[in-house]
């Protein structure tokens, strides 16, 4: 059984290769490569799987996802500059792709232990693009 | 393990009138319905794209974008938007056009040049999702697609056996 939780916040990025040329990271990147950045309004969507526990009926206290999603995405991504503001993205560029996998790392990491586990996580960069990163319990 | 998927969403708007030469008008009103009526009618489609691939390690990308956008402009978009697919494409000049086929002439389009385009060890297609109305939506898994549907959609069986799972 899967339980989601949907969480938002706002920020800029900017998608270049610092050793690229302007033309190629155009080229690669199109408009998300234009220097100074620009921003979205990011939606993730987190699956926690689960079995309800019998007495709670609950796969997850959800005060503890929401508290959990708060700590990891909101608190250090929300209004940043996600190049200049939040690692690893001073190092990795920060398309939809890499920000989906380093949420989806950051939650592993903190879900370990408990008895529910992390089943995807669904980062919407727009309404028309959105990255899935899947897993099963042992999904590191 | 895990599984990385980028899906983009596109729009296009078209007609399409729900009929068939294998039944008769009568039939075919109480097969189809309001979709049968002579002159057609039109919807703002919505069609989804999942791929699924390795995300490159320089560029933090499955695929530029833009790549993406370009070929399902030329495979799907301009050929589709703003037309009356009866007519407008010749795929469904003896297939009906319902969102189920809708759904595999796109499929079978966008595979049709996919490796030559993105290459042997690109990203692949995962899943494709058309969605009609708001209510209602098909949807196919790629690896499902080869086993179900048959090579030639053209085809009469393929034709009634969406039928028969719709109208079952």
């Amino acid at each position: 059984m899967l339980i989601t939780r949907r969480v938002e916040f706002s920020a800029s990025h900017v998608c270049r290769v610092p050793s690229w040329s302007d033309d190629q990271n155009r080229a690669t990147y199109g408009e998300a490569a234009h220097p100074h950045g620009h921003g979205h309004n990011y939606l993730v969507e987190v699956s926690v799987g689960g079995i309800p526990d019998p007495i709670t009926g609950m796969i997850i206290d959800l005060k503890d996802l929401k508290q959990i999603l708060e700590e990891e995405i909101v608190e250090p991504m929300d209004h940043r500059f996600l190049n200049y503001e939040v690692k690893p993205f001073d190092t990795v560029v920060p398309t939809a792709e890499n920000v989906a996998l380093e949420i989806w790392r950051r939650l592993n990491e903190r879900l370990h232990g408990i008895p529910a586990y992390l089943h995807r996580v669904r980062l919407y960069e727009t309404a028309d693009l959105y990255v899935d990163v899947v897993g099963g319990r042992d999904a590191k | 393990m895990i599984l990385t998927t980028l899906t983009r969403r596109y729009h296009f708007s078209a007609s399409h009138r729900l009929h068939t030469a294998a039944l008769s008008e009568t039939e075919n009103a109480r097969v189809f319905g309001k979709c049968n009526n002579p002159y057609g009618h039109g919807h703002d489609y919505e069609l989804e794209v999942t791929l699924h691939g390795r995300v490159n390690a320089d560029t933090g990308q499955i695929v530029p974008i833009e790549r993406l956008d370009d070929y399902v402009r030329e495979r799907v978009l301009d050929r589709f938007s703003n037309r009356y697919l009866n007519v407008d494409v010749w795929e469904f000049r003896n297939l009906v056009p319902t969102t189920e086929n809708v759904l595999i002439v796109i499929t079978r389009l966008l595979e049709q040049h996919w490796t030559e385009r993105f290459g042997n060890d690109g990203p692949s297609l995962a899943r494709i999702h058309v969605q009609e109305t708001g209510r209602n939506g098909f949807e196919l898994e790629i690896a499902d697609f080869e086993r179900n549907v048959d090579a030639e959609p053209e085809r009469a069986s393929v034709q009634s056996e969406l039928h028969s799972r719709r109208f079952a």
